[in-house]
């Protein structure tokens, strides 16, 4: 009986051009939506494994504004039982800070009686891209942790688990309890039910404040960086700009003339 | 004085490793900082090489049987005792999975921040840098004032550059202090038969793309053609790999791989930030969509306005009749 915590984060859901906000502390969101990187959801699915499983538990945790609800009713639609909403303003928090944050909840859980096994988290956010979260969050606790996995099992009292490394696959064996940090590619998240999204509705969600004082990221500014100067040349339409796209490969020096 | 963690391969120091150590020279420059490296692979006379070439003056290698099954955790135990008893003010390595992995645990260790994906130095006192965030379509200026520094460069954030002034690298060996808590998270097993090689993507000279204009996985055929032609690799965009058109191993972008080829064709993309993260260190680029206001199209240096299945079979008749003459 694994019980598995899997922590995500609702970052804005930007595909074109990014806006930033006047301060340039911020991206600006208002004009689209929200959602969580695609590692997250890979981490959902494999908790949501893992709890089958072993016929444990998966709760899924986020640290963020009040509307980060919506990316939980997400995780518990698709598996997740419980949720955590950690209320903050995470422009505040720095990546020691969320890790100290979620250690906390960890250990508060634990001290009530509900262990916490398995910690399941993406590998890096998609806005901050810090890469540091699940490492720091594993010192915060003394537990081991592994990241870049791409999928990973529970058998017994061990984790199983497997990343792509430079020399291939690589399998690793770690005692529970553990943190994991999962990189998307190696499970195919699903997609949620109608009963799902039904006890999504009801599932419990648990709103909590931290406690700790957050020492920030050490951010400056954002910027955008500049667009390229220049504009694109057209070679032409269809199949009879082959002959132009291969004098351009003559040109630049990958087909010899 | 900073320490550079490098990586190696059966050819010596990996691309990535070489970018990084050009990267440290140069922030080494503007902050009156030597250059010295950590490695832990075994010291070739081609690594001692290239460290040399890149006027690494000393390289540190830690030896210890217990070292050679990877673990983020004992590397970096490994790396701590490097930058404690050498005073290093600034860590840093590629930013690579195990580069990022280890100095995570390092900045951890250390308790001071880490910042990750570094493209360039913005000032040297106090450290401000600046990284890549959200996929890189934004950046962000980033203090770095703990007593050590740690980052990872962003992979292609400058291309490696032999020094002015060559080294003869001296290598010495250091014994590490290892808890047996560190090595839990070694690696047991490498399964060499499902191995997907990345590094002849992120290290193509040329790639071609293809994105969901491919249509289908039996879409692909004209587009490995014209990749085989031009001796290059394919790269694909996230939407096929995960409708499984091709394996996870081919994607560029934020979630897959960084390339930064000469030339890089990518056809029937439409340029989402999720896959320009990935590609837009490419020197060159020519797109090959139908759509003209494709993000992808208005980005690239050149362009061709068509469907792929029509455009690459024409490409791949022309280069068959050059070639032959």
């Amino acid at each position: 009986m694994t019980n598995v915590l899997v922590c995500i984060k609702r970052v804005p859901d930007v595909s074109g051009e990014v806006l930033l906000t006047e301060d340039g502390m911020s991206v600006d969101a208002r004009h689209v939506g929200f959602t969580v990187s695609p590692h997250e959801e890979c981490a959902v699915e494999l908790a949501t494994q893992v709890a089958d499983a072993t016929g444990g538990s998966a709760t899924v945790l986020t640290l963020g504004p009040s509307d980060g609800v919506e990316q939980l009713r997400s995780a518990l639609a698709v598996g997740c039982s419980s949720g955590v909403l950690v209320e903050a303003d995470t422009d505040r928090f720095g990546p020691a800070d969320v890790a100290a944050a979620i250690a906390d909840v960890v250990r508060a859980r634990e001290a009530a009686g509900d262990s916490v096994d398995l910690v399941l988290l993406g590998n890096d956010a998609a806005d901050t891209g810090d890469f540091q979260v699940p490492v720091r969050l594993a010192y915060a606790l003394d537990r081991p942790v592994l990241t870049n996995i791409s999928s990973c099992e529970v058998d017994a009292d061990r984790v199983i688990a497997r990343g792509d490394g430079p020399d291939g696959t690589e399998i690793f064996e770690v005692p529970l309890p553990a943190v994991v940090a999962v990189l998307e590619g190696g499970v195919t998240p699903r997609y949620p039910s109608i009963t799902g999204r039904m006890k999504a509705k009801k599932a419990p969600i648990d709103i909590q404040t931290p406690t700790v004082e957050p020492r920030g990221s050490g951010r400056v500014r954002l910027r955008v960086p500049p667009p390229r100067s220049g504009t694109v040349e057209v070679l032409g339409q269809g199949a009879d700009a082959a002959p132009a796209v291969v004098d351009l490969l003559v040109k630049i020096g990958v087909v010899s003339a | 004085m900073i320490i550079v963690l490098v990586e190696a391969n059966a050819d010596g120091l990996t691309l990535f490793s070489r970018e990084a150590l050009t990267f440290a020279r140069a922030l080494g420059d503007r902050a009156g900082h030597a250059v010295q490296a950590v490695v832990f692979d075994e010291p070739t006379d081609a690594i001692r090489q290239q460290l040399g070439e890149q006027g690494v003056a000393l390289a540190h290698h830690p030896d210890d049987p217990r070292l050679s099954d990877y673990a983020g955790a004992s590397w970096a135990a490994a790396a701590v005792d490097v930058v404690r008893s050498s005073a290093a003010e600034i860590v840093l390595a590629s930013g690579t999975p195990r580069g990022n992995e280890i100095l995570a645990h390092i900045a951890a260790r250390l308790d001071v921040r880490m910042a990750a994906n570094v493209v360039q130095v913005e000032s040297t006192d106090p450290l401000v840098v600046t990284r890549q965030v959200v996929g890189g379509a934004a950046l962000e200026d980033m203090r770095l004032d703990d007593p050590i520094a740690v980052l990872s460069v962003a992979g292609h954030a400058c291309d490696p550059q032999a020094a002015s002034v060559a080294m003869t690298t001296e290598v010495a060996t250091v014994s590490p202090t290892l808890d047996e808590r560190d090595l839990v998270t070694r690696v047991m097993q490498v399964e060499q038969t499902q191995a997907e090689d990345t590094s002849a993507l992120t290290g193509a000279r040329v790639v071609v793309g293809a994105g969901r204009g491919a249509g289908g996985a039996e879409g692909f055929t004209d587009l490995l053609e014209l990749t085989e032609l031009l001796g290059g690799a394919l790269g694909v965009s996230r939407v096929v790999t995960s409708l499984g058109w091709r394996p996870h191993s081919e994607q560029v972008g934020q979630t897959g791989s960084r390339i930064a080829p000469d030339l890089y064709i990518p056809c029937g993309i439409s340029g989402a930030i999720q896959h320009w993260a990935g590609c837009q260190s490419a020197k060159t680029i020519l797109a090959i969509n139908t759509d003209p206001e494709a993000p992808m199209v208005t980005r690239a240096h050149y362009a061709v306005i068509g469907d792929l299945h029509e455009v690459v079979p024409a490409i791949n008749k022309e280069l068959r009749s050059r070639r032959t003459g």
